[in-house]
This record gives structure tokens, C-alpha cells and sequence, in this order.
């Protein structure tokens, strides 16, 4: 187990389809919080949700590396890159099939962030340990952003 | 053995669900194989929820592929000698 109070330590935010609104609101407002907490963050995603990330910060204040997600994907799978934590961000089947890929090929703690109007069913077909935290927000980011304060404290802490 | 792109392939179902494309391949193909998620395949690292299968028909390479806006889609893709490599190693 990692020494997390002296280990610097770092955060993949593993994006999904930016189809719904609050993605990438919600992923700005954690990658801030974690770089607070000291924690180095690496955003992935295809490139439309690349691409709203960085458009919404052009002066890189809240993000840092952003990379593509297939190459993510590789360096994962091929063991030259690794993360203390991943924060998937899910609100459909694909979303939940690239979680269950990092987590097969990464040691990264899983901190599953389900949203939008199915979360429910996608919570439900999770079947690997990981951190839950599901709600039903589309477009109104507040109640992910509470949740995301109730939790990331703990998993800070404990993981 | 090129990039899945560039390569000949047939699409067997798009926008589908992982476990919709792991029951099709399972009760189409019988010669079929469970890899682990990552595994590489035409340049590409498979996408999925375990147990991922992938399978070979006659000389064609049935594999999921994933991609974040349009679900998984099952392809195949004609290609002797990645068929023969596969029975040949069984991953």
C-alpha cells in the first residue's frame, strides 16, 4: 500500500460521450479539486469531449495533460503509464465498458461518477469493485458537484 | 494484419451493449475465446466489460469494438492469417 500522505500521487479523469451537458462542467470542477488536494490529473476522452475540456479552459488553469483515449488505452494495456486513481465519468453502456477496461488493465483505485437519466440502470450493471457515486443529473450539475464534496474527501483519504 | 480502419470489415451490430454482443458471439460462434479487456488485436485494444469474447468463422475475425459516442459495434473482418493465429495460440 502506497504511502498516500508523502507519495505524490495522480488521477486519470477518464471522460465519456460529451453528449450530456454537465460532463464536462463537473469534470473541470474535479480535476480543480483534486490539483487542490495535490493530485496531478490526466484527462482522456475522444476528441469532441477532449475538445469541450479545452475550449472550457484555454489557459490550462484547472486542466493539465490531455490525451486521447484509444492511446490512454494503450499505455494503460501496455504498462508504460499507471494512475493512483482513475474517475470514470459513465452515463452509458460504452461508458461503463471503458471503466471495466481500466480497471482489467490498471491498479488505479475506480471511482465510478454515473449520471444522467438512466444512472440507475448503468449503476446497475456494474459488476467490479469500484467507488459508486450515481445520480441523476442531465443538466443541472449541482447535485454531482455535492455528491462529488460528500465523497472525494474519503476516497482521498482511504485509497 | 493492418489497422481495423483501414481493413475490409463487415458490421454484424452497431450501437449494441457489450453483453449483447458477448451473447451474440457465444451463441453464433462456437469457436470463440475469452480475452482479457485490452487485449491487442488489428493494432487495436479491445474495449469491454468481463468476459470479453472475440471469435473466428472459416477464415473472418469476429471481434466487439467500442467506441464513447456510438456503443459497441461487432465486426468482422476477413483475414486468414489472424484466424489461423488465433487457433493456432487460443488466447
Amino acid at each position: 500500500m502506497p504511502d498516500t500522505k508523502t507519495e505524490p500521487r495522480d488521477a486519470l479523469i477518464l471522460l465519456g460521450c460529451p453528449q450530456v451537458p454537465i460532463q464536462t462542467s463537473v469534470a473541470l470542477y474535479l480535476a480543480n479539486k483534486l490539483r487542490k488536494q495535490g493530485i496531478t490529473t490526466v484527462i482522456t476522452g475522444n476528441r469532441a469531449a477532449r475538445t469541450n475540456i479545452e475550449v472550457a479552459d484555454p489557459d490550462r488553469h484547472y486542466i493539465g495533460e490531455v490525451i486521447d483515449i484509444d492511446r490512454c488505452i494503450a499505455l494503460l494495456a501496455e504498462k508504460k503509464r499507471s494512475f493512483h486513481y482513475c474517475f470514470s465519468f459513465i452515463h452509458n453502456d460504452a461508458g461503463l465498458s471503458y471503466a471495466a477496461t481500466v480497471k482489467a488493465i490498471s491498479p488505479a483505485a475506480q471511482v465510478l461518477i454515473i449520471f444522467g437519466e438512466h444512472f440507475e440502470e448503468v449503476a446497475s450493471m456494474v459488476e467490479f469493485k469500484a467507488e459508486i457515486i450515481a445520480v441523476n443529473a442531465v443538466h443541472n450539475p449541482m447535485p454531482l458537484k455535492a455528491k462529488i464534496d460528500e465523497v472525494l474527501p474519503w476516497v482521498v483519504s482511504n485509497l | 494484419m493492418g489497422c481495423l480502419e483501414s481493413m475490409k470489415h463487415e458490421i454484424l451490430m452497431r450501437d449494441a451493449s457489450f453483453k449483447e454482443c458477448r451473447e451474440y458471439i457465444l451463441s453464433h460462434f462456437p469457436e470463440h475465446f475469452e480475452v482479457l479487456p485490452g487485449y491487442k488485436i488489428f493494432e487495436k485494444h479491445l474495449i469491454g466489460v468481463p468476459p470479453l469474447y472475440i471469435a473466428v468463422d472459416g477464415d473472418d475475425v469476429i471481434i466487439p469494438y467500442t467506441k464513447p459516442c456510438y456503443g459497441t459495434f461487432l465486426i468482422r473482418v476477413p483475414d486468414p492469417e489472424m484466424a489461423s493465429e488465433l487457433r493456432r495460440k487460443r488466447p
